[in-house]
């Protein structure tokens, strides 16, 4: 079959799956992001014996295969069945997309978490004096100073980590989900018409492109004020002796 | 719970070793033949000739941009019908042949591995003072002595984090082989889950696994960047 027919045949198949793959994305990485603000904020403020527990996590959600964490949850939870039933959290966790967006948010969490970390650290010491002197209560300058600057630092590095995510999504099509990766696993499996992958390659590319373009737009935005002052200086010279 | 992961006949803890042996082997592989694939691209993406130029880039970013898993299953199911038409173009009666999963996981990783390597090391060499490349010509080195004497010496120092995450993520993206019937840590896992009846237990213990091999790494990641800083001043 030539390419084009193949890929005229699988197009709807191939958008629902998109579609789900777009889903799984953009919800963990926002749930992730979500938690992952009240997190960082313990990692820079909280002493170190309270940090432990989150240091753990951090480093077993970064020190472990997505897809053992995935089947950690998916295929884990079959084994506390019953209490789960009794819970009423059953029918979560026998759904293999739910498993996949607790096993992203779960890994997410834990780098935006540090990434987040970074960037508050970065942010001058002199903004935050600045606005308490001005009589900002911590958590006034906290939400107008210290995140908005934060988030200013951290945005190329989020948006690498929800590039990474995207991605690590097509796992879920191992446990069964119909995303992008599930429906031309399908497809392939039926056919075996080796040019439905490279469509499904050319499909996350592009996914990636457009992410690529509409993140550096925003950074772009976050950032306007920085560009008028940095236009007319000379390029730095990388030479410093 | 706990006998279930004992060794011997009654356990499954030496399957699982078993399993983990195939993974590190897997990802020791997959090492040095992604780092040589590294150096070369990194060498394209960094060459006078645009259109080297942008095969290197062009290759780091197909590469990146795609999900490891869909890399894998390319190169095991697309190799695979590659290596069978050939068969039958020589012999049409011959069985298609076998393509081994772990060749085909060495080459799929070490594919990817090779692409971030490429950035790593392209940002290694940035790194590098240009006065010291001037040095070098001054006083008459040639391009391969100042690569050989002053940039790869260096590079290794500056190329040294980078690289170092990116194996560990080499050794996680490992478990991915699994989907390909390859027996790694990750398969064996499942093994013993189909027998047992426990996975709870059984993908903690392969995350348990995993997370001391991540945490292995880093230790000594740490001291072989200490190792390779130990000429520089600190400032």
């Amino acid at each position: 079959m030539h390419p084009i027919d193949t890929l005229q045949a699988a197009w709807p198949a191939l958008m629902d799956g998109l579609w789900i793959t777009l889903q799984l994305t953009v919800f963990s990485s926002v749930l992730a992001a979500a938690l992952a603000v009240p997190l960082a904020l313990v990692r820079v403020h909280a002493p170190a014996a309270a940090q432990a527990p989150l240091r753990l996590y951090i480093s077993f959600a970064r020190g472990t295969p997505i897809l053992a964490q995935l089947f950690l949850i998916f295929y884990g939870s079959g084994q506390f069945r019953p209490l789960l039933t009794e819970w009423g959290l059953w029918s979560f966790f026998r759904d293999p997309s739910n498993c996949a967006l607790l096993a992203f948010v779960f890994n997410s969490t834990a780098y935006q978490t540090e990434i987040l970390r970074g960037g508050i650290q970065g942010v001058p010491p002199g903004e935050i004096e600045a606005a308490r002197a001005i009589g900002m209560s911590r958590v006034t300058a906290l939400r107008r100073v210290v995140l908005p600057h934060a988030y200013r630092i951290a945005w190329p590095a989020i948006g690498n980590e929800i590039i990474l995510l995207m991605k690590a999504s097509a796992l879920a099509s191992i446990v069964t989900v119909f995303d992008l990766m599930g429906q031309t696993r399908r497809i392939f499996s039926r056919s075996f018409d080796f040019s439905i992958y490279l469509w499904a390659a050319l499909l996350y590319l592009a996914i990636t492109a457009v992410f690529v373009v509409l993140w550096r737009l925003v950074e772009r935005r976050l950032s306007r004020h920085l560009a008028a002052r940095q236009a007319p200086l000379p390029a730095a010279n990388p030479r410093t002796t | 719970m706990f006998e279930a992961l004992s060794f011997g006949d009654a356990g499954w803890g030496d399957e699982l070793l078993y399993g983990l042996a195939v993974t590190i082997r897997l990802a020791l592989t997959a090492l040095p033949v992604g780092l040589a694939i590294g150096f070369v691209v990194a060498g394209l993406s960094m060459a006078r000739s645009p259109l080297l130029r942008m095969l290197g880039v062009g290759y780091t970013t197909l590469m990146r941009g795609l999900p490891e898993i869909l890399t894998l299953f390319v190169v095991y199911n697309g190799v695979g019908l590659l290596l069978g038409r050939i068969a039958l173009w020589y012999d049409p009666a011959a069985a298609p042949p076998a393509f081994s999963p772990f060749v085909a996981g060495v080459v799929a990783l070490s594919l990817v591995f090779g692409a971030f390597a490429a950035e790593v090391l392209r940002g290694a060499f940035a790194a590098l003072d240009r006065g010291q490349v001037e040095a070098g010509q001054s006083v008459g080195m040639t391009r391969g002595m100042i690569f050989r004497r002053i940039q790869v010496p260096q590079v290794w120092r500056f190329a040294l984090p980078g690289l170092g995450n990116l194996w560990i993520n080499l050794l996680k993206d490992t478990s991915l082989v699994s989907v390909i019937a390859l027996d790694d840590l990750m398969r064996m896992t499942k093994v013993a889950v189909g027998v047992t009846k426990q996975p709870f237990t059984f993908y903690l213990a392969a995350c348990l696994i995993y997370w001391a091999l991540c945490v292995l790494s880093e230790l000594v990641l740490a001291r072989l960047e200490a190792r390779a800083n130990r000429g520089v001043r600190r400032v």
